[in-house]
């Protein structure tokens, strides 16, 4: 992809700070990352890595007890993290919108789905109830719901759990936002109805031009869906690039486990390989690499030294003292390819 | 066994009562225990603490005003009653009555409560239908008149006035834990021990007890303030505790025509000690739901 | 042998809507048939209300089947006497999928492990601890761990303690109920790993039940697929995944999610969405959603055929119709999954 990226993180942290002082988990830590128009980021990690506490800095919708702390967020040009409250009200559901996991957590009961998918619309642009009406119509069919008119004047009770997810989808594209970030928007579909949705997303995407955030910890959404793709542990983002690059030859050791861990359809005689341990505290981080206790390719100085981001190849970085150039990030390419 | 490579970290063992580790001084309400620690104290040392017999007067010493007054002595601190005996004296004895009916009679509405709605709610069907039914209509009755006429029906007596308050307040714990054992018994730990071939006796001993035992501790903290009011009307009233035992409510009844004609310390003192109690077991109630429940939800 | 032998099973629940009136029928499980095999996985794969937890709640006898028949070990349940039944409870252990729930938060994590020993045989304490420390032994699990609650644990650890209190009681099935789909993601393997190590030392039958079809692949030596309370395929794991018959399980493994960018899988997009099983469509239930649906499938309950070791339920395979696919079917489908 050429040209200036949507969205640019740089060494943005963000840490959650306990109500004495005395404890600082910081969930986000110096992560870079970028993602140009059209294309889809995969960030994957598990509970606790600090993914979602992601995407709701890029929203700038933290808890009270969560702080930026520093770094940069350059969307289309502008600052995020400098700009005012009321600034951010106008960036958020207009030009970044996000579609959550729980699809029932995410309607109000007690208002018509018109009425909620029309909301932003009316919101950001000011259009009449009736303009508003209309365009929510367009979006449930751009979404793909059956006889759109009688569904707008339903609630959400009377209508399918995949069905409602949709509706979700269709608020969030309302105000035909530049960038929507998508937090497990999978995990409580079934299977067929999973595959309707991510198709939908896609169709949406491509029709739209919309640059996509898939927050997961689901590796085969990012292999179906994404282009690129970060992978956190703790906080920070141990590897990102290129999907098919980091599937075919995983850089980090926590990439590979994770890849390895993964059962396969179809070869259920391959022995899965196991990650060791738990993931850590992070309120109690060990100084150094924060996956060095449970890494089967651990040296003394992961142990001392936290490894900055080396540049493994084009438009890839590793936090590892293994893809450092002197020591040989060659060798990991080789043992590091997937069976 | 598995990956040779499989070290497990585990805490350390983690002291017996952990649930104490949770009560931090913080917000540890203080003058709420202080109170009624101090009410318990007099009311087990009472036969040392109290200064005259609670029961016997001198009517030598009629309506004697506290110490600070003019006409009072340091012998009656807080003055005397219309037969001459030591108010403070029986203070002391009537917190004795109180803490004893207080804590016997929700101790017995606890337990019949706990029982009927673990029953209700584990068994379910007809004996579920029967129980909550019956709550129903206890609810549906005042309690104050009900509890007065089971009293004159069975006669004041001290221990009567326990089972009678007992047999009224049942209601609100077989509700509460009723609803907390529908959650517990959908919970997966109930299955597995249903698979495991447990019993229900034994299910509901030994999986649903432990763990509504929090909220009805809970219950009965703030139930100890109701009952110790309904205690104190029932003794006001005339069918409580017969004198002359020393009851708080009783000392009220029998202090009321004093009010009128300046002996004011005959009802303010009672008064106030029921006060006291019933707002430090209602603030400690209070604190002690905060704290267990939400790890109760949590566990 | 068969462990379990399970002969036109069904569970009906009648619903009754509020005040009378409308009565239904919800056929949660209908007439579905399955073996598992000693020291097999049986795994079943399906969406939500397609009758998965019933099957799994009937076989442990928390729901009692309203048809049919289950064998334990050749032995039809119903015939069985109160010390009979003993011995198949005993036999029978689940681990269920939400490690917090499982374990009673006031109990140790012994008593936790040894009640169903306590509760079926009469042991002297100090052999029941010896049996608690064996199976946190097994399960990989320090001996300390008996002392502690369930809340000093992480989730894969409770996990590990569920099934070591499962093994106890040395059973010959252990249900699995979604078993790793609470966990994170680094900590499944080694879940699964155990679990087939355990099968593989102690030579018990599992029944596997998981929405994750990558997961139940692994983990099975034969894989049922059901849809709205029937068994619509049965085969052997591998088989099926790479190659199924009935196009419910088709669009069903299509829709998995690819491990691996590159793979380039044909995606069959059903329209739709699960009916509810109140009323479930007429014929094959399946037909409303059918990309292959023809017009006796909306009339005709398809029966199930056995076409080389493969059990379909499904009009595409009735004689007339089969001669014609048959040879096609196959090396299209190769083709695709590669």
């Amino acid at each position: 992809m050429t040209g200036a990226p949507l969205l640019e993180l740089d060494k943005l942290s963000t840490h959650y700070v306990s109500a004495q002082g005395s404890r600082v988990v910081r969930a986000v830590d110096e992560v870079t990352l970028s993602i140009h128009a059209g294309e889809t980021l995969g960030i994957v990690g598990e509970s606790g890595s600090g993914k979602s506490t992601l995407a709701l800095t890029i929203l700038r919708v933290l808890p009270p007890a969560a702080r930026i702390v520093s770094g940069r967020m350059m969307f289309e040009g502008e600052d995020l993290v400098t700009k005012s409250d009321e600034e951010m009200r106008h960036v958020r559901g207009k030009r970044i919108a996000m579609i959550l996991q729980d699809p029932m957590a995410s309607l109000n009961p007690l208002f018509t789905i018109g009425d909620q998918v029309s909301e932003p619309i009316r919101v950001h642009e000011g259009e009449s109830r009736a303009k508003a009406w209309t365009r929510a119509r367009e979006l449930l069919k751009a979404v793909r719901i059956p006889s759109p008119e009688t569904r707008l004047t339903q609630y959400p009770h009377e209508m399918s759990g995949g069905m409602r997810q949709r509706i979700v989808g269709a608020i969030g594209i309302a105000c035909e936002p530049r960038l929507l970030i998508a937090d497990e928007p999978t995990t409580s579909l079934d299977l067929t109805i999973q595959a309707q949705y991510l198709k939908l997303l896609g169709d949406l995407q491509k029709a739209h031009g919309l640059a996509l955030i898939f927050i997961t910890h689901n590796l085969g959404i990012v292999a179906k869906m994404c282009d690129q793709l970060a992978v956190m542990y703790a906080g920070r983002v141990v590897e990102s690039g290129p999907v098919s690059q980091i599937f075919n030859r995983p850089a980090h050791p926590y990439t590979r486990a994770l890849l390895n861990s993964i059962p396969v359809m179809g070869d259920p005689d391959k022995r899965l390989t196991a990650i060791d341990g738990q993931p850590p505290d992070m309120s109690t981080m060990p100084p150094g690499c924060s996956f060095a206790p449970r890494c089967t390719s651990v040296m003394p100085r992961c142990r001392e030294a936290e490894p900055p981001p080396f540049v493994v190849g084009e438009g890839r970085i590793s936090r590892c003292w293994l893809a450092e150039p002197a020591t040989g990030g060659a060798e990991l390419r080789v043992a590091g390819g997937v069976a | 066994m598995s990956t040779p490579a499989d070290v497990i970290r585990l805490p350390s063992p983690a002291p017996r009562f952990t649930a104490l580790r949770t009560f931090r001084i913080g917000d540890f309400p203080v003058i709420p225990v202080l109170i009624l620690g101090v009410i318990t104290f007099a009311a087990i040392f009472a036969n040392l603490l109290a200064p005259h017999n609670p029961e016997v007067g001198s009517l030598a010493a009629r309506f004697k005003p506290p110490f600070w007054l003019a006409g009072g002595s340091t012998e009656y601190l807080l003055g005397t009653d219309q037969l001459g005996r030591d108010v403070l004296s029986r203070l002391i004895f009537g917190a004795r009555v109180s803490m004893v009916v207080g804590f016997t009679a929700v101790m017995v509405a606890g337990v019949i409560g706990t029982v009927l709605g673990i029953m209700a709610g584990y068994i379910g069907g007809w004996v579920d239908q029967v129980i909550m039914r019956l709550t129903d209509t206890w609810l549906a009755l005042p309690a104050l008149t009900f509890a007065i006429f089971l009293a004159a029906i069975v006669g004041p007596s001290m221990w009567n006035i326990v089972i009678i308050l007992g047999a009224v307040y049942w209601t609100r714990y077989a509700r509460v834990i009723r609803g907390e054992v529908l959650s517990l018994k959908e919970r997966e730990f109930v299955r597995l021990a249903i698979v495991a071939g447990c019993s229900k006796p034994t299910i509901m001993l030994r999986h649903i007890l432990p763990n509504v035992i929090n909220s009805a501790i809970v219950l009965a903290t703030l139930m100890l303030g109701v009952v110790i009011v309904t205690e104190a009307s029932l003794s006001f009233l005339g069918v409580g505790v017969p004198p002359p035992e020393p009851a708080w409510g009783l000392m009220l009844s029998d202090g009321k025509q004093g009010l009128m004609v300046g002996y004011w310390w005959l009802t303010v003192f009672p008064g106030g000690c029921i006060v006291l109690m019933v707002l430090s077991a209602n603030l400690i109630g209070d604190w002690l739901r905060v704290k267990l429940d939400p790890q109760l939800r949590q566990l | 042998m068969a462990v379990i032998e399970a002969t036109g099973l069904s569970k009906h629940f009648s619903s009754r809507r509020m005040f009378g009136g409308h009565h239904g029928v919800v056929r949660a499980v209908d007439d579905i048939s399955f073996t598992i095999e000693r020291g097999q996985t049986l795994g079943i794969v399906g969406e939500s209300g397609c009758g998965k937890t019933t099957t799994a709640k009937l076989v442990l006898g928390l729901e009692q089947p309203t048809g049919g028949i289950m064998r334990f070990e050749g032995q039809d349940l119903n015939d069985l006497d109160k010390a009979g039944r003993r011995v198949y409870r005993k036999s029978v252990q689940a681990v269920f999928q939400d490690p917090y729930a499982s374990l009673n938060p006031r109990m140790r994590i012994s008593s936790i492990i040894a009640e169903p020993l306590i509760t079926n045989e009469d042991l002297p304490a100090v052999t029941v601890r010896k049996r608690v420390l064996e199976m946190l032994d097994l399960v990989g699990l320090p001996a300390r761990a008996a002392d502690l609650f369930p809340h000093e644990f992480s989730g894969g650890q409770r996990q590990r303690i569920a099934i070591a209190r499962a093994l106890a009681l040395s059973p010959k099935l252990i249900v699995l109920d979604e078993p790793v789909s609470a966990l994170d993601v680094s900590i499944r393997a080694q879940i699964l790993n155990l679990l087939r190590d355990l099968q593989t030392r102690l030579g018990v039958s599992y029944l596997f039940i998981a929405h994750d079809l990558a997961a139940v692949g692994h983990m099975s030596h034969t894989i049922a697929v059901m849809y709205l309370g029937k068994i619509v395929e049965t085969g052997e794991a591998r088989e099926l995944a790479l190659n199924p018959k009935h196009p419910y399980t088709e669009a069903l493994f299509s829709a998995a999610l690819p491990s691996h960018p590159d793979e380039r899988r044909e995606e069959i997009i059903l329209p739709g969405e699960v009916p509810s099983p109140i009323n479930p469509p007429s014929g094959c239930r399946f037909h409303p959603r059918c990309p292959q649906a023809m017009a006796r499938c909306a009339v005709d309950v398809p029966t199930l055929r056995d076409i080389g070791g493969r059990i379909v339920s499904c009009h595409l395979y009735d004689e007339a119709a089969a001669q014609a696919t048959r040879a096609a079917m196959p090396f299209e489908a190769v083709a695709r999954a590669g």
